[in-house]
Protein backbone atom coordinates (compact mmCIF):
# COMPACT_ATOMS: atom_id res chain seq x y z
CA UNK A 1 0.00 0.00 0.00
CA UNK A 2 2.69 2.43 1.05
CA UNK A 3 4.59 1.63 -2.12
CA UNK A 4 1.63 2.90 -4.09
CA UNK A 5 1.39 5.95 -1.85
CA UNK A 6 -1.86 5.19 -0.07
CA UNK A 7 -2.30 5.48 3.68
CA UNK A 8 -4.84 3.15 5.26
CA UNK A 9 -5.95 3.60 8.84
CA UNK A 10 -8.51 0.83 8.51
CA UNK A 11 -6.41 -2.29 8.26
CA UNK A 12 -7.96 -3.57 11.48
CA UNK A 13 -10.88 -4.37 9.14
CA UNK A 14 -8.89 -7.10 7.38
CA UNK A 15 -7.24 -8.23 10.59
CA UNK A 16 -10.65 -8.57 12.24
CA UNK A 17 -12.54 -10.08 9.32
CA UNK A 18 -9.72 -12.53 8.75
CA UNK A 19 -9.69 -13.49 12.42
CA UNK A 20 -13.46 -13.76 12.70
CA UNK A 21 -13.85 -15.69 9.44
CA UNK A 22 -11.41 -18.42 10.42
CA UNK A 23 -12.60 -18.50 14.03
CA UNK A 24 -16.28 -18.69 13.02
CA UNK A 25 -15.63 -21.58 10.63
CA UNK A 26 -13.79 -23.38 13.40
CA UNK A 27 -16.34 -22.58 16.11
CA UNK A 28 -19.53 -23.30 14.18
CA UNK A 29 -18.50 -25.88 11.62
CA UNK A 30 -15.32 -27.38 12.99
CA UNK A 31 -13.31 -26.29 9.96
CA UNK A 32 -9.59 -26.40 10.66
CA UNK A 33 -7.53 -23.21 10.69
CA UNK A 34 -5.56 -24.10 7.58
CA UNK A 35 -8.71 -24.48 5.49
CA UNK A 36 -10.27 -21.47 7.17
CA UNK A 37 -7.22 -19.42 6.27
CA UNK A 38 -8.03 -19.63 2.56
CA UNK A 39 -11.61 -18.57 3.14
CA UNK A 40 -10.49 -15.68 5.35
CA UNK A 41 -7.98 -14.46 2.79
CA UNK A 42 -10.48 -14.72 -0.06
CA UNK A 43 -13.10 -12.84 1.94
CA UNK A 44 -10.68 -10.04 2.82
CA UNK A 45 -9.44 -9.73 -0.74
CA UNK A 46 -13.06 -9.33 -1.93
CA UNK A 47 -13.73 -6.80 0.81
CA UNK A 48 -10.64 -4.80 -0.06
CA UNK A 49 -11.75 -4.83 -3.69
CA UNK A 50 -15.01 -3.20 -2.61
CA UNK A 51 -13.26 -0.54 -0.50
CA UNK A 52 -10.57 0.05 -3.13
CA UNK A 53 -13.05 -0.02 -5.99
CA UNK A 54 -15.18 2.64 -4.33
CA UNK A 55 -12.20 4.81 -3.47
CA UNK A 56 -10.19 4.58 -6.67
CA UNK A 57 -13.14 4.63 -9.08
CA UNK A 58 -14.36 7.90 -7.62
CA UNK A 59 -10.88 9.34 -7.30
CA UNK A 60 -10.81 9.39 -3.51
CA UNK A 61 -7.23 9.83 -2.42
CA UNK A 62 -5.05 11.28 0.29
CA UNK A 63 -6.77 12.17 3.53
CA UNK A 64 -10.18 11.21 2.16
CA UNK A 65 -8.96 7.74 1.29
CA UNK A 66 -7.65 7.35 4.82
CA UNK A 67 -10.99 8.49 6.24
CA UNK A 68 -12.82 5.99 4.05
CA UNK A 69 -10.70 3.14 5.38
CA UNK A 70 -11.43 4.24 8.94
CA UNK A 71 -15.15 4.38 8.17
CA UNK A 72 -15.21 0.80 6.89
CA UNK A 73 -13.29 -0.51 9.89
CA UNK A 74 -15.51 1.37 12.33
CA UNK A 75 -18.72 0.14 10.73
CA UNK A 76 -17.37 -3.41 10.96
CA UNK A 77 -16.66 -2.87 14.64
CA UNK A 78 -20.17 -1.62 15.33
CA UNK A 79 -21.72 -4.30 13.12
CA UNK A 80 -19.88 -7.12 14.83
CA UNK A 81 -20.87 -5.71 18.22
CA UNK A 82 -24.44 -6.64 17.30
CA UNK A 83 -23.70 -9.83 15.38
CA UNK A 84 -24.85 -12.36 17.95
CA UNK A 85 -24.02 -15.41 15.81
CA UNK A 86 -20.39 -14.44 16.35
CA UNK A 87 -20.82 -13.54 19.99
CA UNK A 88 -21.55 -9.84 19.49
CA UNK A 89 -19.87 -7.49 21.89
CA UNK A 90 -19.51 -10.36 24.37
CA UNK A 91 -16.83 -11.86 22.19
CA UNK A 92 -16.18 -15.14 20.43
CA UNK A 93 -14.26 -17.80 22.38
CA UNK A 94 -12.44 -20.72 20.85
CA UNK A 95 -12.03 -23.83 22.94
CA UNK A 96 -8.75 -23.59 24.75
CA UNK A 97 -6.81 -26.78 24.52
CA UNK A 98 -3.73 -27.50 26.53
CA UNK A 99 -1.22 -24.74 26.00
CA UNK A 100 1.78 -27.00 26.32
CA UNK A 101 1.03 -29.43 23.49
CA UNK A 102 1.78 -28.55 19.94
CA UNK A 103 -0.96 -29.49 17.49
CA UNK A 104 -0.15 -28.16 14.04
CA UNK A 105 -3.38 -29.37 12.44
CA UNK A 106 -5.58 -27.36 14.76
CA UNK A 107 -2.97 -24.69 15.38
CA UNK A 108 -2.83 -25.17 19.09
CA UNK A 109 0.34 -24.87 21.03
CA UNK A 110 2.78 -23.00 23.15
CA UNK A 111 3.51 -19.31 22.81
CA UNK A 112 6.95 -20.31 21.54
CA UNK A 113 5.35 -22.14 18.65
CA UNK A 114 3.31 -19.09 17.77
CA UNK A 115 6.43 -16.99 17.98
CA UNK A 116 8.03 -19.08 15.26
CA UNK A 117 4.85 -19.11 13.21
CA UNK A 118 4.71 -15.31 13.37
CA UNK A 119 8.40 -15.06 12.54
CA UNK A 120 7.88 -17.27 9.50
CA UNK A 121 4.90 -15.16 8.44
CA UNK A 122 6.90 -11.95 8.78
CA UNK A 123 9.76 -13.44 6.79
CA UNK A 124 7.31 -14.64 4.16
CA UNK A 125 5.66 -11.23 3.90
CA UNK A 126 9.08 -9.60 3.65
CA UNK A 127 10.18 -11.96 0.91
CA UNK A 128 6.93 -11.44 -1.00
CA UNK A 129 7.26 -7.66 -0.73
CA UNK A 130 10.87 -7.82 -1.83
CA UNK A 131 9.97 -9.91 -4.84
CA UNK A 132 7.06 -7.64 -5.76
CA UNK A 133 9.17 -4.53 -5.43
CA UNK A 134 11.80 -5.82 -7.82
CA UNK A 135 9.15 -6.79 -10.36
CA UNK A 136 7.06 -4.66 -12.69
CA UNK A 137 4.46 -4.15 -9.93
CA UNK A 138 7.01 -2.45 -7.69
CA UNK A 139 8.11 -0.03 -10.37
CA UNK A 140 4.51 0.79 -11.24
CA UNK A 141 3.46 1.32 -7.63
CA UNK A 142 6.37 3.67 -7.01
CA UNK A 143 5.58 5.55 -10.21
CA UNK A 144 1.97 5.96 -9.08
CA UNK A 145 3.13 7.21 -5.68
CA UNK A 146 5.52 9.73 -7.19
CA UNK A 147 3.22 11.16 -9.86
CA UNK A 148 -0.02 9.55 -10.86
CA UNK A 149 -0.58 11.67 -13.97
CA UNK A 150 2.86 10.88 -15.36
CA UNK A 151 2.35 7.21 -14.52
CA UNK A 152 -0.89 7.18 -16.51
CA UNK A 153 0.79 8.86 -19.47
CA UNK A 154 3.35 6.05 -19.47
CA UNK A 155 0.62 3.52 -20.00
CA UNK A 156 -0.01 2.43 -16.42
CA UNK A 157 -3.61 1.55 -15.60
CA UNK A 158 -3.41 3.21 -12.21
CA UNK A 159 -6.80 1.91 -11.05
CA UNK A 160 -5.83 -1.68 -11.69
CA UNK A 161 -2.44 -1.43 -9.98
CA UNK A 162 -3.78 0.40 -6.94
CA UNK A 163 -6.44 -2.27 -6.57
CA UNK A 164 -3.76 -4.94 -6.81
CA UNK A 165 -1.75 -3.26 -4.02
CA UNK A 166 -4.85 -2.99 -1.86
CA UNK A 167 -5.78 -6.65 -2.32
CA UNK A 168 -2.30 -7.96 -1.54
CA UNK A 169 -2.13 -5.78 1.53
CA UNK A 170 -5.53 -7.04 2.72
CA UNK A 171 -4.54 -10.65 2.08
CA UNK A 172 -1.36 -10.34 4.14
CA UNK A 173 -3.18 -8.61 6.97
CA UNK A 174 -5.93 -11.22 7.04
CA UNK A 175 -3.36 -14.02 7.36
CA UNK A 176 -2.08 -12.21 10.43
CA UNK A 177 -5.66 -12.01 11.70
CA UNK A 178 -6.23 -15.76 11.39
CA UNK A 179 -3.16 -16.60 13.46
CA UNK A 180 -4.07 -13.90 15.95
CA UNK A 181 -7.45 -15.57 16.47
CA UNK A 182 -5.91 -18.96 17.16
CA UNK A 183 -3.25 -17.49 19.39
CA UNK A 184 -5.53 -15.46 21.63
CA UNK A 185 -8.53 -17.81 21.33
CA UNK A 186 -10.92 -14.95 22.00
CA UNK A 187 -12.10 -12.14 19.78
CA UNK A 188 -13.85 -8.92 20.78
CA UNK A 189 -15.01 -6.44 18.13
CA UNK A 190 -13.99 -3.63 20.49
CA UNK A 191 -10.42 -4.87 20.40
CA UNK A 192 -9.76 -6.31 17.01
CA UNK A 193 -11.58 -3.72 14.89
CA UNK A 194 -10.56 -0.81 17.08
CA UNK A 195 -8.79 2.05 15.33
CA UNK A 196 -5.86 1.70 17.71
CA UNK A 197 -5.21 -1.65 15.98
CA UNK A 198 -5.02 0.06 12.62
CA UNK A 199 -2.74 2.69 14.08
CA UNK A 200 -0.56 -0.05 15.55
CA UNK A 201 -0.35 -1.67 12.12
CA UNK A 202 0.65 1.53 10.33
CA UNK A 203 2.82 3.07 13.08
CA UNK A 204 5.77 0.79 12.36
CA UNK A 205 5.87 1.74 8.66
CA UNK A 206 5.42 5.45 9.48
CA UNK A 207 8.28 5.46 12.00
CA UNK A 208 10.51 3.27 9.86
CA UNK A 209 9.63 4.70 6.46
CA UNK A 210 6.52 4.08 4.38
CA UNK A 211 7.02 2.55 0.98
CA UNK A 212 10.35 0.95 1.85
CA UNK A 213 11.15 -2.69 2.52
CA UNK A 214 13.20 -2.39 5.71
CA UNK A 215 11.40 0.63 7.11
CA UNK A 216 8.40 -1.23 8.57
CA UNK A 217 10.64 -3.84 10.21
CA UNK A 218 12.92 -1.20 11.68
CA UNK A 219 9.92 0.86 12.78
CA UNK A 220 8.25 -2.10 14.45
CA UNK A 221 11.49 -3.01 16.23
CA UNK A 222 11.99 0.57 17.44
CA UNK A 223 8.40 0.79 18.68
CA UNK A 224 8.71 -2.54 20.44
CA UNK A 225 11.90 -1.45 22.18
CA UNK A 226 10.36 1.87 23.09
CA UNK A 227 7.10 0.35 24.32
CA UNK A 228 8.63 -2.49 26.30
CA UNK A 229 11.41 -0.23 27.54
CA UNK A 230 8.87 2.28 28.74
CA UNK A 231 6.88 -0.44 30.50
CA UNK A 232 10.03 -1.71 32.19
CA UNK A 233 11.13 1.72 33.33
CA UNK A 234 7.66 2.65 34.52
CA UNK A 235 7.47 -0.66 36.38
CA UNK A 236 10.93 -0.29 37.86
CA UNK A 237 10.22 3.14 39.26
CA UNK A 238 6.76 2.15 40.30
CA UNK A 239 5.11 5.07 38.52
CA UNK A 240 1.43 4.51 38.12
CA UNK A 241 0.52 7.06 35.50
CA UNK A 242 -2.23 5.86 33.18
CA UNK A 243 -1.55 6.49 29.52
CA UNK A 244 2.15 7.20 30.01
CA UNK A 245 3.06 4.59 27.39
CA UNK A 246 0.72 6.17 24.84
CA UNK A 247 2.24 9.54 25.66
CA UNK A 248 5.72 8.20 24.96
CA UNK A 249 4.48 6.69 21.69
CA UNK A 250 2.98 10.04 20.78
CA UNK A 251 6.18 11.92 21.48
CA UNK A 252 8.20 9.40 19.45
CA UNK A 253 5.80 9.71 16.54
CA UNK A 254 5.90 13.51 16.75
CA UNK A 255 9.71 13.52 16.78
CA UNK A 256 9.93 11.26 13.77
CA UNK A 257 7.36 13.23 11.79
CA UNK A 258 9.04 16.57 12.45
CA UNK A 259 12.66 15.48 12.23
CA UNK A 260 12.53 12.58 9.78
CA UNK A 261 9.33 12.96 7.74
CA UNK A 262 10.33 10.07 5.48
CA UNK A 263 10.88 7.78 8.46
CA UNK A 264 14.04 6.49 10.09
CA UNK A 265 15.12 4.09 7.35
CA UNK A 266 15.63 6.29 4.23
CA UNK A 267 18.22 8.65 5.80
CA UNK A 268 19.86 5.67 7.51
CA UNK A 269 20.02 3.84 4.19
CA UNK A 270 21.69 6.85 2.61
CA UNK A 271 24.25 6.94 5.43
CA UNK A 272 25.01 3.28 4.93
CA UNK A 273 25.20 3.81 1.19
CA UNK A 274 22.31 1.47 0.43
CA UNK A 275 19.90 2.62 -2.24
CA UNK A 276 16.23 2.32 -1.13
CA UNK B 1 -0.95 7.83 -47.83
CA UNK B 2 -3.30 7.83 -44.90
CA UNK B 3 -2.66 10.00 -41.91
CA UNK B 4 -1.26 8.48 -38.71
CA UNK B 5 -3.05 11.01 -36.55
CA UNK B 6 -6.11 12.97 -37.42
CA UNK B 7 -7.79 15.51 -35.15
CA UNK B 8 -11.23 16.31 -36.52
CA UNK B 9 -12.99 19.44 -35.28
CA UNK B 10 -11.84 19.29 -31.66
CA UNK B 11 -13.36 21.85 -29.28
CA UNK B 12 -12.93 22.38 -25.58
CA UNK B 13 -14.16 25.02 -23.15
CA UNK B 14 -13.14 25.46 -19.55
CA UNK B 15 -16.02 27.03 -17.61
CA UNK B 16 -17.18 28.92 -20.65
CA UNK B 17 -13.70 29.94 -21.70
CA UNK B 18 -13.09 28.50 -25.16
CA UNK B 19 -9.61 27.04 -25.12
CA UNK B 20 -9.84 25.23 -28.42
CA UNK B 21 -12.44 25.75 -31.15
CA UNK B 22 -13.00 23.36 -34.04
CA UNK B 23 -9.36 22.43 -34.52
CA UNK B 24 -8.51 19.95 -37.23
CA UNK B 25 -5.03 18.77 -38.05
CA UNK B 26 -3.38 15.69 -39.40
CA UNK B 27 0.03 14.09 -39.29
CA UNK B 28 1.43 11.54 -41.73
CA UNK B 29 3.27 8.45 -40.54
CA UNK B 30 7.01 9.10 -40.04
CA UNK B 31 6.41 12.86 -40.27
CA UNK B 32 7.44 15.65 -37.95
CA UNK B 33 5.04 18.53 -37.42
CA UNK B 34 5.06 21.50 -35.09
CA UNK B 35 2.24 23.23 -33.31
CA UNK B 36 3.10 26.86 -32.67
CA UNK B 37 1.27 29.92 -31.45
CA UNK B 38 1.33 32.55 -28.68
CA UNK B 39 0.90 31.61 -25.03
CA UNK B 40 -2.65 30.60 -24.25
CA UNK B 41 -3.41 29.67 -27.86
CA UNK B 42 -4.58 26.20 -26.81
CA UNK B 43 -1.56 24.13 -27.85
CA UNK B 44 -1.25 22.16 -24.63
CA UNK B 45 -5.02 21.64 -24.55
CA UNK B 46 -4.80 19.96 -27.96
CA UNK B 47 -2.03 17.73 -26.61
CA UNK B 48 -4.11 16.83 -23.58
CA UNK B 49 -7.05 15.98 -25.81
CA UNK B 50 -4.94 13.74 -28.05
CA UNK B 51 -3.28 12.05 -25.05
CA UNK B 52 -6.61 11.48 -23.29
CA UNK B 53 -5.80 13.66 -20.28
CA UNK B 54 -8.64 16.05 -21.20
CA UNK B 55 -11.95 15.01 -22.76
CA UNK B 56 -12.92 17.20 -25.72
CA UNK B 57 -16.43 18.71 -25.82
CA UNK B 58 -16.67 17.89 -29.51
CA UNK B 59 -14.60 16.37 -32.28
CA UNK B 60 -12.93 13.08 -32.96
CA UNK B 61 -9.37 11.79 -32.85
CA UNK B 62 -8.30 9.04 -35.22
CA UNK B 63 -4.97 7.33 -34.66
CA UNK B 64 -3.66 4.57 -36.86
CA UNK B 65 -7.10 4.19 -38.44
CA UNK B 66 -9.01 3.86 -35.14
CA UNK B 67 -10.94 6.32 -33.01
CA UNK B 68 -9.10 6.98 -29.77
CA UNK B 69 -11.22 9.76 -28.30
CA UNK B 70 -12.74 8.74 -24.97
CA UNK B 71 -9.89 6.37 -24.13
CA UNK B 72 -7.92 6.77 -20.92
CA UNK B 73 -4.31 8.10 -21.07
CA UNK B 74 -2.87 4.65 -20.36
CA UNK B 75 -4.92 3.09 -23.16
CA UNK B 76 -3.74 5.77 -25.57
CA UNK B 77 -0.14 5.08 -24.56
CA UNK B 78 -0.86 1.40 -25.22
CA UNK B 79 -1.99 2.30 -28.76
CA UNK B 80 1.34 3.98 -29.38
CA UNK B 81 1.21 7.66 -28.41
CA UNK B 82 3.69 8.92 -25.83
CA UNK B 83 3.84 12.45 -24.50
CA UNK B 84 6.07 14.69 -22.44
CA UNK B 85 4.79 17.36 -20.10
CA UNK B 86 5.53 21.04 -20.46
CA UNK B 87 5.88 21.25 -16.70
CA UNK B 88 8.10 18.24 -16.21
CA UNK B 89 6.73 15.47 -14.00
CA UNK B 90 9.63 13.22 -13.06
CA UNK B 91 9.24 10.46 -10.46
CA UNK B 92 11.42 12.52 -8.14
CA UNK B 93 12.16 9.83 -5.56
CA UNK B 94 13.24 7.28 -8.12
CA UNK B 95 16.60 7.11 -9.84
CA UNK B 96 16.98 8.37 -13.40
CA UNK B 97 17.26 4.79 -14.61
CA UNK B 98 14.14 3.68 -12.71
CA UNK B 99 12.21 6.60 -14.20
CA UNK B 100 12.94 5.38 -17.71
CA UNK B 101 12.40 1.75 -16.72
CA UNK B 102 8.81 2.55 -15.72
CA UNK B 103 8.26 3.56 -19.32
CA UNK B 104 10.19 0.61 -20.74
CA UNK B 105 8.11 -1.87 -18.70
CA UNK B 106 5.17 -1.01 -20.97
CA UNK B 107 6.58 -3.16 -23.76
CA UNK B 108 9.04 -5.33 -21.84
CA UNK B 109 7.41 -7.02 -18.88
CA UNK B 110 10.73 -8.56 -17.82
CA UNK B 111 12.66 -6.17 -15.59
CA UNK B 112 16.08 -7.11 -17.01
CA UNK B 113 14.95 -6.36 -20.57
CA UNK B 114 13.37 -3.09 -19.51
CA UNK B 115 16.62 -2.11 -17.82
CA UNK B 116 18.63 -2.81 -20.97
CA UNK B 117 16.21 -0.77 -23.06
CA UNK B 118 16.27 2.11 -20.55
CA UNK B 119 20.08 2.18 -20.35
CA UNK B 120 20.27 2.28 -24.10
CA UNK B 121 17.96 5.30 -24.26
CA UNK B 122 19.79 7.10 -21.44
CA UNK B 123 23.10 6.70 -23.26
CA UNK B 124 21.61 8.06 -26.47
CA UNK B 125 20.27 11.12 -24.64
CA UNK B 126 23.52 11.75 -22.77
CA UNK B 127 22.08 10.87 -19.38
CA UNK B 128 23.98 7.60 -18.96
CA UNK B 129 26.39 8.99 -16.39
CA UNK B 130 23.57 10.25 -14.20
CA UNK B 131 21.50 7.09 -14.25
CA UNK B 132 21.84 6.29 -10.54
CA UNK B 133 21.05 9.79 -9.26
CA UNK B 134 17.58 10.47 -7.92
CA UNK B 135 15.59 12.40 -10.54
CA UNK B 136 15.02 15.20 -8.00
CA UNK B 137 18.64 16.38 -8.21
CA UNK B 138 18.69 16.78 -12.00
CA UNK B 139 18.92 20.23 -13.58
CA UNK B 140 15.95 21.40 -15.64
CA UNK B 141 17.57 20.61 -19.03
CA UNK B 142 18.33 17.10 -17.77
CA UNK B 143 14.77 16.69 -16.53
CA UNK B 144 13.50 17.71 -19.95
CA UNK B 145 15.68 15.04 -21.53
CA UNK B 146 14.52 12.54 -18.93
CA UNK B 147 10.92 13.26 -19.98
CA UNK B 148 11.83 12.50 -23.57
CA UNK B 149 13.69 9.30 -22.61
CA UNK B 150 10.79 8.09 -20.44
CA UNK B 151 8.24 8.74 -23.17
CA UNK B 152 10.36 7.05 -25.85
CA UNK B 153 10.85 4.04 -23.59
CA UNK B 154 7.19 3.14 -24.20
CA UNK B 155 8.18 2.63 -27.87
CA UNK B 156 5.56 4.93 -29.37
CA UNK B 157 4.57 5.38 -33.01
CA UNK B 158 3.89 9.03 -32.24
CA UNK B 159 5.75 11.23 -29.79
CA UNK B 160 4.11 14.40 -28.47
CA UNK B 161 6.72 16.86 -27.21
CA UNK B 162 5.47 19.80 -25.18
CA UNK B 163 8.20 22.45 -25.23
CA UNK B 164 11.02 19.98 -24.81
CA UNK B 165 13.56 22.61 -25.95
CA UNK B 166 12.56 25.37 -23.56
CA UNK B 167 15.36 26.23 -21.15
CA UNK B 168 17.99 24.29 -23.07
CA UNK B 169 21.23 25.96 -24.12
CA UNK B 170 21.74 26.22 -27.91
CA UNK B 171 24.24 23.37 -27.94
CA UNK B 172 21.92 21.11 -25.93
CA UNK B 173 19.08 22.15 -28.16
CA UNK B 174 21.08 21.15 -31.22
CA UNK B 175 21.91 17.76 -29.71
CA UNK B 176 18.24 17.10 -28.98
CA UNK B 177 17.25 18.15 -32.50
CA UNK B 178 19.74 15.68 -33.95
CA UNK B 179 18.56 12.95 -31.61
CA UNK B 180 14.93 13.49 -32.59
CA UNK B 181 15.85 13.43 -36.28
CA UNK B 182 17.68 10.19 -35.67
CA UNK B 183 14.79 8.40 -33.95
CA UNK B 184 12.45 9.73 -36.62
CA UNK B 185 14.60 8.39 -39.43
CA UNK B 186 15.85 5.19 -37.78
CA UNK B 187 12.77 4.06 -35.81
CA UNK B 188 10.11 5.81 -37.85
CA UNK B 189 8.68 7.62 -34.83
CA UNK B 190 6.35 10.42 -35.92
CA UNK B 191 6.69 13.58 -33.85
CA UNK B 192 4.28 16.37 -33.05
CA UNK B 193 5.96 19.15 -31.13
CA UNK B 194 4.78 22.25 -29.38
CA UNK B 195 7.68 24.62 -29.54
CA UNK B 196 8.58 28.26 -29.05
CA UNK B 197 12.20 27.75 -30.06
CA UNK B 198 11.80 28.56 -33.76
CA UNK B 199 15.24 27.23 -34.61
CA UNK B 200 14.07 23.79 -33.57
CA UNK B 201 10.78 24.15 -35.42
CA UNK B 202 12.50 25.20 -38.65
CA UNK B 203 15.12 22.45 -38.32
CA UNK B 204 12.71 19.61 -37.58
CA UNK B 205 9.20 20.20 -38.85
CA UNK B 206 8.02 19.45 -42.34
CA UNK B 207 4.70 21.02 -41.46
CA UNK B 208 3.69 23.78 -39.07
CA UNK B 209 0.23 24.43 -37.65
CA UNK B 210 -0.34 27.85 -36.11
CA UNK B 211 -2.90 28.26 -33.36
CA UNK B 212 -4.27 31.56 -32.13
CA UNK B 213 -7.10 31.97 -29.63
CA UNK B 214 -7.81 28.26 -29.93
CA UNK B 215 -8.22 28.26 -33.70
CA UNK B 216 -5.98 27.17 -36.54
CA UNK B 217 -4.93 30.36 -38.36
CA UNK B 218 -2.37 28.86 -40.70
CA UNK B 219 -0.87 25.56 -41.65
CA UNK B 220 1.74 24.46 -44.17
CA UNK B 221 5.46 24.21 -44.79
CA UNK B 222 7.52 26.15 -42.22
CA UNK B 223 9.03 28.63 -44.70
CA UNK B 224 5.59 29.58 -45.99
CA UNK B 225 3.94 29.77 -42.60
CA UNK B 226 6.46 32.21 -41.11
CA UNK B 227 5.69 34.64 -43.93
CA UNK B 228 1.96 34.24 -43.55
CA UNK B 229 0.16 37.49 -42.82
CA UNK B 230 -2.18 36.02 -40.22
CA UNK B 231 0.74 34.46 -38.37
CA UNK B 232 2.68 37.70 -38.23
CA UNK B 233 -0.41 39.47 -36.96
CA UNK B 234 -1.01 37.07 -34.11
CA UNK B 235 2.62 37.22 -32.99
CA UNK B 236 3.46 40.86 -33.61
CA UNK B 237 0.14 42.65 -33.78
CA UNK B 238 -1.73 44.05 -36.77
CA UNK B 239 0.41 47.07 -37.59
CA UNK B 240 3.59 45.04 -37.89
CA UNK B 241 2.12 42.95 -40.66
CA UNK B 242 1.30 45.90 -42.87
Amino acid sequence: MGFAGQLSLGHSLYLGIGAYAAAALHYHFGVGPWAGLWFAVALCVCLSAVVGGLAFRYGISGVHFTLLTIAFAESARIGFDHFSWLGGSGGLFLKVAQRDQIDWVNLRGTPAMFYYVMLALAAGAFALSGWLMSSRAGYYWQAIRENEEAARALGIDTFRWKMFAMMISAALTSVGGVFLAFYYNHLFPEQIFHISRSIEIILGPIIGGMGTLFGPILGAALLMLLGEGATEVIGAYGWEIPGLKQLIYGIALWLVITLLPQGVWPPLARKLGVWK
Amino acid sequence: MTALLEVQGASKSFRGLRAVTNVSLSLQANAIAALIGPNGAGKTTIFNIIAGATAADAGRIVFDGKHIDGLRPDQICERGIARTFQIVKPFSGLSVLDNVMVGALKRHSRVAEARRQALNLLDQLGLGARRDLPASVLTLPDRKRLEVARALATEPKLLLLDEAMAGLRPIECQALIEFLREINRRDGVAILLIEHVMRAVMALAQKVVVLHHGEVVASGAPQEVVRDRAVLECYLGESAAI
